[in-house]
């Protein structure tokens, strides 16, 4: 076994050998530019493109003519939701979206705020669900769009993804999902979800960063949205800029091993995030964030009480994991995530994500829960809070100087 | 960001961890930081005939820097005068530590820690509370 030890796969996945060896002709011989129509060097990169965009859809049950590249499920987020709102301003001006969605959501939708958008974000239950009367009570007539992640990536927590596509195809309201953390790791299917708009990113599922898809439904509805970027034309208009060939061409084949491959990473993953949790829900006073009964199958996320996040990842300097602790940001604010859920800050402070990959093995699972495990215990042997806990005080009754 | 060697060494080897009786006279005790802010110090001083700190020690919630901080507090306060003592001043802790600017905050929690259990050994001794400026820095 060799440390460190990766288990941060929702930050990033390490690119699978199969999708590299792909891609590397296509920096040294097929280097052309997939616009250049004159000439076999961009015929070449045309095909390889065309190609990746047919594997790219075929995961995601939509038409190659629907995906449109862009450089990560950032633009692809930006994208759907600016281009939306300015391409249905006629319609109306309310977007629906939920608190605990990434910020290349929440902060477009910051962005269009300024813009005259009215934006309603959702809240969440406890385990992280959104409540669909809530969400069903705020479509109004002036809805154009309601954007919900499909897995979210600090919990794992899956949404109902295709109630909620069904909702907005009922009140004719566009659906857009950032579909970051749960495409290739699960079944995602636009038409059976009835997903209008998509955000998706190679990094997450073992193929090359710097390369994403936005998915754009062309039929019932025919959606379209507003190009952000100006520029030659490119991806029919909606996304201006050379494609990145290289990168696309590893997203396709990432693509298509994930097709391949799914179930089998599925059960990989989710039988040793299972092990693993159930064996650190052993420490006392440990708590599972978000939905045990719906989510990803390779994330797990833990909160340690009486235990520092931050600290606690420095005891196990030997394994990258996220924490939901920010000791480091200038506000001191844990993970709003975290948050949302109606967790205390002292829990959302120690808490910390496990990300399994298709690359982890039994042997670093059993690593971790040792060294965790070693970490959480000495670190509660140091911690005040641990003392006054087992010495029954209860720290609500404390009076805490800020500072 | 990575931490700092010394931060590491205080981590790993954290000196003085502990409790002293917070009851005994001689003791004082000082409990800065909120568990929601994501750190809490807890620093004790034994102070003996001699107005000399005899022992002390700490427990801390908190990220790597907040702990070395606190761990650099109490092997500084042992063997000084109390009135040598109140003269820490955070950024000798920044200095010592190699503490970047977010974690400065961790070196004034240390340093609040050290006049709150001197403010109690004080009062405990029947004399006034030093009066404290508030800290600026967050
Ligand atoms: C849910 C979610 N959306 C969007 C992103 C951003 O993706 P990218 O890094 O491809 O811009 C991420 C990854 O950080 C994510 O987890």
């Amino acid at each position: 076994m060799k440390l460190p030890i990766y288990l941060d796969n929702n930050a990033t996945t390490k690119v699978d050998p199969r999708v590299f060896e792909t891609m590397t002709p296509f920096f040294l011989e097929t280097f052309g530019n997939a616009a250049s129509r004159n000439h076999s060097f961009g015929w070449s990169a045309e095909e390889a493109v065309d190609y990746a965009r047919e594997q790219i859809a075929k995961l995601i049950g939509a038409n190659e003519k629907e995906i449109i590249f862009t450089s990560g499920a950032t633009e692809s987020n930006n994208l759907a939701l600016k281009g939306v709102f300015e391409m249905y301003a006629r319609k109306g001006n309310h977007i629906i979206t939920a608190a605990t969605e990434h910020k290349a959501v929440l902060d477009a939708c910051a962005h269009l705020e300024k813009q005259g958008a009215e934006v309603t974000y959702l809240p969440v239950q406890g385990n992280g669900m959104i409540d669909l009367e809530v969400l069903k009570s705020s479509i109004k007539d002036n809805t154009i769009l309601v954007s919900i992640m499909y897995g979210n990536n600090e919990l794992g927590v899956l949404q109902q993804i295709q109630e909620i596509g069904a909702m907005c195809k009922e009140n004719g309201v566009l659906f857009h999902s950032d579909a970051t953390q749960a495409v290739g790791k699960i079944p995602v299917d636009v038409i059976k979800d009835n997903i209008d708009l998509m955000s998706f990113t190679a990094h997450k599922m073992y193929g090359p960063k710097g390369v994403g898809a936005l998915y754009v439904r062309r039929k019932n509805p025919r959606v379209k949205v507003t190009a952000q970027l100006d520029g030659g034309g490119h991806e029919r208009g909606m996304r201006s800029g050379t494609l990145n060939v290289p990168g696309i061409v590893g997203f396709g084949r990432a693509c298509e091993i994930a097709i391949a491959e799914m179930d089998k990473d599925a059960a990989h993953t989710s039988r040793l995030r299972d092990k693993l949790e159930t064996e650190l829900l052993k420490l006392e006073e440990s708590y599972l964030n978000g939905n045990k009964d719906s989510r990803l199958p390779h994330t797990t996320n833990i909160s340690f009480k009486h235990v520092e996040g931050e600290g606690l990842m420095i005891g196990i300097k030997d394994i990258a994991v996220s924490s939901g602790s920010a000791c480091t940001s200038a506000s001191l604010e844990p993970s709003y995530v975290l948050k949302s859920l109606g967790l205390d800050d002292e829990l959302a402070h120690s808490s910390l994500r496990f990300g399994l990959s298709r690359f982890s093995t039994e042997e670093e699972v059993d690593f971790t829960i040792k060294t965790v495990t070693e970490a959480v215990n000495k670190l509660r042997d140091m911690s005040p809070l641990w003392e006054m806990f087992k010495e029954g005080i209860d720290l609500k009754t404390i009076e805490w100087t800020d500072h | 960001m990575a931490y700092s060697e010394k931060v590491i060494d205080h981590f790993n080897n954290p000196r003085n961890v502990g409790t002293l009786d917070k009851a005994s006279d001689q003791v004082g005790t000082g409990l800065v930081g909120a568990p929601e802010c994501g750190d809490v110090m807890r620093l004790q001083i034994e102070v003996d005939n001699d107005g000399k700190i005899a022992d002390a020690k700490f427990k801390t919630f908190g990220c790597g820097s907040a702990i070395a901080s606190s761990s650099l507090a109490t092997e500084w306060l042992k063997g000084k005068s109390v009135d040598d003592a109140l003269a820490i001043d955070n950024m000798e802790i920044v200095e010592e530590l190699a503490l970047p600017p977010v974690k400065i905050h961790c070196s004034v929690l240390a340093e609040d820690a050290i006049k709150a259990a001197i403010n109690d050994y004080r009062v405990k001794q029947g004399l006034e509370p030093i009066e404290q400026e508030k800290s600026i820095v967050h």
